[in-house]
């Protein structure tokens, strides 16, 4: 049977251009004094510049890890930059460089607050440092503190001392190592006891620079009783060399509390050919650390030549919830090994698993999640759904769920499916009268629907459309 | 004339060379020889062990230990009236019975409601339906990969045979009791239902297996069920013999283009039991529908042996099993499902979920799926759990003893199971049974 | 006056994989006629109607078809459902996530649009929605589940019929609609179809098997054998193949081959 896979349009990644600033970049390499530079850039005090040092020594002994399932040619680590920063850093929206901000509402992400969409405050990471963050003052009215890490690391030293390396210690992998010890800059947030955060808040990252590195670190730690919904967006320029991507995030809920944390993640992907994208490698993970609280992830991935991390639970207060909501789309040569970790510690912990990976082209999409339950969490129960859409017969899906259950009282669930879009669907829909375009948008979209729905209102409607974009071209 | 004890592979052996000579003299030459196949078969195969793939969760050292004899001639003396107090009530059909395996013309009822319907006995049709049997007997049942298969094959004599002819819709269910019980030792039967829908026909089937008293004895039994072109069946299976009964069953269904078959499969007494259900999707566009439930209690053994086969394109396949298990019952759910190289556009899931009431009942779950084919949907889940606390508490809160509302829990949980029944006295009978099981005794019409 | 057929086949030859399927099919069909197209297993039926439907797996490699006076050839399958051809499939596709209602409002809007309409207001959409749904015992649960998602195989072929009498075509092409239903589902299927005959509209009926003729009665009977149209007569032809078969017909047309069967 001949399957007509013509192309439909073959629009290029939207975000691939370079901002022309001015910029100071850190000489490539990374060793001591590397470390010692960027501490020094950012002003830190002692005690985090000898974190960094024990994260980058620990490093040092560590082997990168092999056993996932994605294939690329070794990381130099010595020819990456590990700085690259604006000169002119602003103190007001105003002092802003008009390129950046030109910059960001190319991206659609306008930082003058009239202009920004109502209810969303949005952080401005370019390359390595925080450029603004909007609605800080309107927010700390309620006592939430949103600014970079960078600014919480003088303002707030306690909070960042105190939870920093919390939930990812130092040491706990490769890359969280070394972003452990080379981060630049990231988000933090802090919600006080009972506040509800009124608005979105999110960080849009942005790569720029070349032959840099990003290392974002982000922490958000919501006390008691409290609630926030943070969403990150990521974009960078097209570049024919890899540029890697190790950031940490770090959530931590309280008794009663709920962080939901949505991503989108447009990354360059690369070229057709598989040449230059973000190699995405990234360390999330939260901690239910009180009674009740609830921690939920939701991803789009469409972006990056290799996307690899595992946005993880630790379920350790009794009634906690952890949610993980993924939809990832490989096409061309892209590769992605995602999933996550639910690990119940406490009773009568809850865990939910959506996996939607969509593979084009010669993409391959890997989902991988572990389940574990401890030996004292009573009554845990977990419910886990993975599903793969095939377009086209070169491209692969591979699932590995991996279940460990040392109670008996667990209740698992899990379903499974993989399937082809293909001519039949598309035909079926043309026969009605739809036009091929809407056609696929309506299969992929309504496969990724129960994902979409945990986003954001106000970002469901991009990632929809980032969906279609994606897979313009490998399907007709 | 004594009858052998058969227990060790050799006394099988024994026990066919004499069942061979007892048989009657003019059984055609080649049910002979499907029968001396049979029995070779099984002399190398032995019996299963927890070390065959196939039988892991289920070790029928209970069946080999214990010594049987051939059942003898149905010489239990039951009126048609004595006989509704195990039928279900308002059931009108036409209907079969077995007493210990053999045909009991004057229990059962006949209608021929349409032409060129055929229906009785299997061991007269060997004698007059040839054709027919040439054709299919013993075309499906593959005696060469199961022991009890090729015991059955062996020992092949009476049961049911069933031929509707092209376009004939049946609006009443034919319904084929099996009787058992032993008398003073052990005795085994080895029923052979024969079953032929021919194309364009439609018709409902119900096979039940019930005992007499509390004896042990062993039922192994196969079903044969030919689905032609473009048929429509509903077959039921509903084990509910004693609890020192061993059953094992055989339904093979072998389905042609567009046919569409449900099997309902219950599951409620005997000692050990073996359900294996093996459908084989032979002609394009074809759907089937497995919906089990099954209640293991006490020290009961139940285990549901799939093995559904997309031998052809376009088809649909379901398995909806439900176990609610007690005591220190063990539940095994085995689901294999095979798509062949050349079943493209299979669509096939499988669900298998669990409730364990106490904490010594064990449940085995394993979904196996073989795909040969590239464009395919395969899911499956399991769930295994324990009645919602929570739930329990709800209730209670509004009013409701603990009793009871653990009964309207297990109710609801089986009730998805038996909502898909269309036969409604078979649906009412197994509700109420169901019921009467939950509730051990207690009266629930006031709630209910 | 002579009246233009809506649909008029002119020796239409069709290969797939290089193998020829249709061999020179002619058929001419007019308003408010009802053909039923009948043959074996593998003598082109299907075919046929994804050839009308516009499918391109399938090589035209000669003749046309002219559909309301245009050569369909060129015309995409989403115009020409835009332009009143429907075709019920013989293996529904499931879609995950869209439900039945939103694929209904979106092709009912397309049509409409190509048609220089406004989109139908919600209200009266849903209006339709029901009305149509009554037809063929289409519950709000069928409607609001993701298309064929989970659906019985008799759920599916009821959603088709369904999804025809909401987009009202002027030509509906069944394939094989009657497979491997019930006689109940088959029923409410035929009774569907006969609910939306009228003048103004035209059925092809592809079916393997005479039963479905005795509820949904054709005007005309064409026998497929080998791609080819070997015999056209009125709805007794139809009994004659249920008591006859197919070999019959499939011997004449091999009357220049020596037969081995």
């Amino acid at each position: 049977m001949s399957v007509d896979f013509k192309e439909l349009t073959d629009q290029e990644y939207k975000y691939g251009f370079v901002t022309d600033i001015e910029q100071e970049i850190a000489p490539r390499g990374l060793n001591e004094d590397t470390i010692r530079l960027i501490s020094s850039k950012k002003n830190e005090p002692d005690w985090l510049l000898e974190w960094r040092l024990k994260a980058y020594n620990h490093w040092c002994t560590m082997k990168e890890p092999r056993w996932q399932n994605v294939h690329y040619s070794p990381i130099d680590y010595q020819a990456i930059s590990y700085y690259a920063a604006p000169k002119k850093k602003p103190n007001s929206i105003d002092e802003v460089d008009p390129e950046l901000l030109k910059t960001y509402e190319k991206l659609g992400i306008p930082l003058n607050e009239r202009e920004m969409l109502a209810g969303v405050a949005v952080d401005a990471v370019f390359d390595s440092v925080s450029l603004i963050t909007t609605f800080k003052e309107k927010l700390a009215e309620l006592g939430i503190i949103f600014c970079s890490i960078s600014e919480a690391v003088q303002e707030h030293p306690d909070l960042v001392r105190k939870y920093l390396g919390f939930v990812v210690p130092h040491n706990d992998n490769f890359f969280a190592a070394l972003n452990s010890a080379v981060f630049t800059d990231g988000s933090f947030v802090y919600v006080p006891k009972g506040v509800r955060c009124p608005m979105e808040l999110s960080t849009y990252f942005r790569i720029n620079a070349e032959n840099t590195g990003q290392f974002e670190r982000t922490l958000i730690i919501a006390e008691d009783g409290s609630y926030v919904s943070y969403l990150e967006g990521c974009t960078a320029p097209k570049r024919d060399e890899n540029q890697l991507h190790a950031a940490v995030v770090e959530l931590i809920a309280h008794n009663n509390a709920t962080i939901k944390y949505s991503t989108i993640q447009n990354w360059y992907p690369g070229d057709k050919e598989g040449n230059g994208g973000i190699y995405n490698f990234v360390t999330k993970r939260g901690r239910c650390l009180g009674r009740d609280s609830h921690i939920s992830w939701t991803q789009v991935e469409t972006g990056s030549a290799i996307t690899w991390k595992y946005p993880s639970c630790i379920l350790e207060g009794d009634n906690s919830v952890g949610e993980f909501y993924s939809v990832a789309i490989v096409n061309n040569r892209q590769q992605a090994d995602t999933g996550t970790k639910m690990i119940h510690v406490g009773k009568n912990t809850t865990s939910t698993i959506v996996s939607k990976g969509i593979s084009a082209g010669f993409g391959q999409n890997t989902y991988r999640g572990l389940v574990q339950i401890h030996k004292n969490a009573e009554g845990a129960r977990n419910y886990t759904q993975c599903d793969s859409l095939l377009i086209g017969d070169k491209c692969g899906a591979h699932t590995f769920p991996y279940i460990e259950v040392k109670n008996s009282s667990a209740q698992m669930e899990h379903e499974a499916s993989t399937s082809k879009i293909g001519e039949d669907q598309i035909f079926y829909l043309k026969q009605r009268g739809l036009s091929a375009e809407d056609a696929v948008s309506m299969i992929v979209n309504g496969f990724c629907k129960k994902v979409l729905g945990e986003l954001p209102f106000e970002f469901a409607v991009e990632a929809e459309r980032l969906l279609s974009v994606s897979l313009e071209g490998s399907v007709g | 004339m004594d009858t052998i004890v058969m227990q060790s592979k050799e006394s099988y052996l024994e026990g066919f060379e004499r069942f061979e000579k007892g048989s009657l003299i003019n059984d055609p030459t080649w049910l002979r020889s499907i029968r001396r196949a049979g029995i070779s078969r099984f002399f190398e195969l032995g019996f299963p062990t927890i070390q065959d793939e196939d039988w892991r969760f289920t070790n029928v050292g209970p069946i080999t230990r214990t010594p049987f004899k051939l059942a003898e001639n149905g010489h239990e003396k039951l009126d048609s009236k004595e006989l509704e107090r195990y039928t279900f009530s308002g059931l009108e059909c036409t209907r079969l019975v077995f007493l210990n395996g053999q045909y009991s013309p004057s229990l059962s009822s006949i209608r021929f409601s349409v032409d060129g319907l055929k229906l009785g006995s299997l061991s007269r049709a060997l004698t007059v339906e040839g054709d027919v049997l040439d054709e299919h007997l013993a075309q499906y049942a593959d005696f060469q990969r199961d022991a009890f298969l090729a015991l059955n094959t062996a020992f092949l004599k009476d049961g049911a045979f069933i031929y509707i002819p092209n376009g004939a819709v049946l609006k009443e269910p034919i319904y084929i009791l099996y009787i058992s019980s032993s008398a003073s030792s052990p005795t085994i039967t080895h029923p052979r239902n024969l079953i032929v829908l021919e194309d364009n026909s439609q018709a409902t089937i119900i096979e039940d297996y019930i005992s007499l008293g509390e004896d042990v004895y062993f039922s192994n039994s196969i079903s044969e069920v030919v689905v032609g072109e473009n048929s429509v069946l509903s077959h039921y299976m509903i084990e509910r013999e004693s609890k020192k009964a061993f059953n094992v069953s055989t339904i093979r269904f072998q389905q042609s283009r567009s046919s569409n078959v449900t099997l309902h499969s219950v599951l409620l007494g005997g000692a050990l039991v073996r359900s294996n259900v093996h459908p084989v999707m032979a002609g394009e566009g074809s759907e089937c529908m497995i919906n089990g439930l099954f209640m293991p209690t006490g020290r009961q053994h139940m285990d549901n042996y799939m093995r559904v086969e997309h031998a052809s394109p376009h088809c649909d396949s379901r398995q909806l099993y439900k176990g609610i298990l007690d005591g220190r019952s063990h539940g095994v759910f085995h689901g294999r499902i095979i798509v062949h190289k050349d079943a493209q556009k299979t669509d096939a899931k499988q669900t298998n979920k669990n409730l364990l009431l106490s904490d010594e009942a064990q449940i085995d779950t394993k979904p196996q799926l073989e795909i040969y084919a590239d464009d395919v949907k395969c899911t499956h889940g399991a769930t295994i759990g324990q009645i919602d606390r929570n739930a329990i508490f709800y209730l209670r809160s509004r009013g409701i003893d603990e009793g009871t509302s653990r009964v309207l829990l297990l109710l609801a949980f089986a009730s998805e199971s038996l909502e898909r029944m269309k036969v409604e006295p078979i649906r009412k009978g197994l509700e109420g049974i169901v019921t009467d099981r939950f509730a051990q005794g207690k009266h629930l019409e006031s709630v209910l | 006056m002579v009246k233009k057929p809506m649909l008029e086949i002119k020796n239409l030859h069709v290969k797939v994989n290089d193998q020829e399927i249709l061999n020179g099919v002619d058929l001419k069909v007019n308003a408010g006629e009802v053909h039923s197209i009948m043959g074996p297993n593998g003598s082109g039926k299907s075919t046929l109607a994804q050839v009308l439907a516009g499918r391109d797996t399938y090589e035209i490699t000669e003749g046309e078809i002219i559909y309301q006076g245009k050569n369909l050839m060129e015309i995409k399958p989403e115009e020409r459902a835009c332009m009143g051809i429907f075709m019920a499939f013989q293996y529904p596709v499931e879609i995950l996530g869209v439900t039945n209602t939103y694929l209904m409002r979106t092709a009912l809007n397309a049509q409409r649009k190509f048609r220089g309409l406004e989109p139908l207001k919600p209200v009266e959409f849903a209006k339709l929605l029901k009305e149509r749904g009554k037809i063929v015992h289409m519950s709000d649960d069928l409607l609001q589940r993701s298309v064929n998602e989970g659906f019985s195989g008799g759920e599916k072929k009821r959603n088709e019929i369904f999804q025809m009498a909401v987009l009202e075509p002027t030509l509906g092409i069944l394939d094989e609609t009657d497979s491997g239903l019930d006689i109940d589902a088959l029923q409410i299927v035929a009774k569907g179809v006969n609910a939306l005959r009228n003048k103004e509209r035209a059925f092809i009926v592809i079916t393997h098997y005479q039963r479905l003729l005795s509820y949904i009665v054709p005007d005309y009977v064409h026998v497929l054998v080998d791609g080819r149209i070997v015999k056209s007569g009125g709805k007794e032809l139809a009994l004659e193949l249920e008591s006859k078969g197919y070999s019959w017909l499939e011997e004449e047309s091999r009357t220049a081959v020596p037969v081995n069967a």
